[in-house]
């Protein structure tokens, strides 16, 4: 043994020394990482605690407290689904197809649903929104979606089109055609029509969509813990393809994967409060900068809990403290587009 | 053994690659050379399954490559081509430690950091394996892959252009380390190399290709040669004795 070791210097310093390193560049990274993680906790918890309570003069758990409370309880529960929705499923998406600026909203999934719905009430008019059984009918465009998204971009990411410049491109044009065909179609109802449609599509975070969250919340949490369970998977989807299919990977499978997983949280999330544009690439790219990991399991949960602060903390601003409730998703915006401008722009490291 | 059989690739309407048929013995350096847009990188990435081809079959160490389940030929055949794009940050020692993957799926064991430890130690890269990618040398950065490639300790290992963007010094290093890995480690070396004198110097067989096709393969000896590199490489090429064995002059 002693023999061993003293053959190398070299070999015997490396042997004494701990050469492992994990998730982390170093132990720094890891206290800085425990602290974010923490520091967001606790802002989450506050931003809970804030809302409930703020201007809620009853006494706290009692009865007349909660009739006051659970209005606001269920859009936390709104502000936490569309959060996890769009962090989890920006950062699979970009790291599927190895990018890390376009997004699935950017990409066109949202007007793709939005497109479903519309279509729905042009061919079939308002019975084909509220004539069957409305929840069929949520669970129908729901599938036709996910069925629509999956076909046309699994064929868009097959590499056939390799290269991040013409997907971005060819992303973006089929996002707008989508949304101009939309318009187009929306511009045809009939007012009664339209306004029906309307009352479906444009929910917002202050008056979101909750007829189905007993059906919406199951699945998005389901969703979100097959991509956990990937997590590992997709730390080695995002060495690219030739790298992974080296390592073992069925790469093409997993993309197909998480592309079906991603479609399901955007469908969700759009049906509850719509389309958010930015949130999902703020989330992110804030989530890839403060972690400075490559692991999944580290970015995901930072991710949700910057969405759920962002979020829930505009919301909290704007519908408490200053009383304008429809901006919410404005701001989040906002905020979002500039930080998408500014980072495209500086195309430092991305 | 390395076996391809019948084994043809078409890109587009008239350019086609193959048939290819040959069975490379293993062990040792094997060079594949030729002109540009022969086909050699083509032939690697079938081999290392990356590029499924349009007929025939690639067999790598008894496995048919493009059939048997992905984990297992992971664990008999590695291959690095020459443009790796990573969107995230990685230091060395992690980027080594993916190597790993085929056999831990990501949770790492005491006996796959021994295994990391040794591939980093193996490419002289011990003191940088804190670093970030990002913070390397190119050639640096080019040993760090390769590390990872050897740390998944297969019998095969395929590498397309190893040399590309390295200078003198770099590219010297690498071949004797891809040749300290054949005959210390004891795996086969398949490489696509530009410089037919770094074939000429370090490997054991040259599969010289022309055309999509096999023009030649042999040893060193029976492939550098006046006649046989003229033909393949469409120049006149003079082979001359140097100090360190063969030498091909084909600059003016």
């Amino acid at each position: 043994m002693l023999s061993d070791v003293s053959v190398s210097p070299a070999h015997a310093s490396a042997a004494v020394r701990d050469r492992r390193i994990g998730a982390y560049a170093s132990r720094a990274h890891r206290a800085r990482y425990l602290l974010i993680l923490i520091g967001l906790i606790v802002a989450a918890l506050a931003l809970v605690v804030l809302v409930l309570s703020w201007d809620n003069h009853q006494v706290p758990f009692s009865d007349r407290w909660w009739r006051v409370s659970r209005m606001r309880s269920e859009s936390l529960t709104v502000i936490a689904l569309v959060t996890l929705c769009h962090s989890f499923a920006t950062v699979s998406f970009q790291t599927a197809t190895n990018n890390r600026i376009i997004t699935p909203s950017i990409m066109g999934f949202e007007s793709l649903y939005i497109l479903i719905q519309t279509a729905a009430v042009f061919f079939f008019g308002i019975s084909g929104l509220v004539g069957i059984d409305g929840f069929a009918q949520f669970l129908i465009q729901t599938a036709c979606m996910v069925s629509f998204a999956v076909l046309l971009y699994s064929w868009l990411f097959s590499g056939r089109l390799g290269n991040l410049h013409i997907m971005l491109l060819v992303g973006i044009i089929i996002g707008t055609g989508l949304g101009a065909l939309s318009t187009f179609m929306q511009r045809m109802l009939d007012p009664n029509e339209f306004d029906v449609l309307r009352a479906r599509m444009f929910g917002n975070v202050g008056n979101a969509d909750t007829d189905f969250l007993w059906f919406v919340a199951p699945v998005c949490l389901v969703s979100a813990a097959a991509i956990w369970m990937l997590a590992r998977r997709l730390d080695t989807v995002a060495l690219g393809s030739e790298i992974s299919t080296n390592l073992g990977l069925n790469h093409k499978r997993q993309v197909m994967i998480i592309l079906t997983l991603v479609t399901i949280l955007m469908a969700m999330s759009t049906s509850l409060v719509g389309p958010m544009t930015f949130l999902g690439f703020l989330v992110a790219t804030l989530a890839y900068s403060v972690t400075d990991t490559y692991s999944h399991r580290r970015i995901l949960p930072v991710a949700w809990l910057l969405g759920f602060v962002i979020l829930g903390g505009a919301y909290f601003l704007l519908r408490h403290v200053l009383p304008m409730v429809d901006t919410v998703t404005i701001i989040v915006e906002l905020v979002g587009g500039v930080v998408f401008l500014i980072v495209v722009l500086r195309k430092g490291r991305l | 053994m390395i076996r391809l059989s019948n084994v043809i690739k078409r890109y587009g309407g008239d350019v086609e690659i193959g048939p290819v048929s040959i069975e490379l013995p293993s062990g040792g350096i094997i060079a594949l050379v030729g002109p540009n847009g022969a086909g050699k990188s083509t032939v690697l990435t079938m081999m290392g399954r990356l590029l499924a081809p349009d007929a025939g079959t690639v067999e790598v160490g008894g496995l048919d490559v493009h059939r048997a389940p992905s984990k297992q030929v992971a664990r008999t055949v590695s291959i690095l081509r020459q443009e790796n794009h990573f969107v995230t940050r990685l230091t060395v020692r992690q980027l080594v430690g993916f190597g790993r993957y085929p056999y831990s799926g990501g949770r790492l064991t005491e006996h796959d950091e021994d295994k990391i430890s040794e591939a980093i130690d193996f490419l002289n890269l011990t003191d940088l394996e804190q670093r970030f990618l990002d913070q390397l040398s190119g050639g640096q950065r080019q040993r760090a892959y390769v590390a990872m490639v050897l740390a998944q300790d297969t019998e095969y290992v395929l590498l397309d252009e190893p040399l590309n963007n390295l200078d003198a010094q770099h590219s010297v290093q690498m071949m004797q380390q891809l040749r300290r890995a054949a005959d210390q480690l004891g795996r086969t070396i398949v490489i696509v190399l530009h410089d037919i004198n770094f074939a000429a110097a370090y490997s054991d067989r040259i599969v010289a290709m022309e055309n999509g096709r096999i023009a030649v393969h042999g040893t060193p000896d029976e492939i550098i040669r006046d006649e046989v590199l003229s033909a393949v490489f469409h120049t006149p090429v003079t082979v001359v004795d140097g100090p360190g064995g063969k030498f091909a002059v084909y600059h003016r």
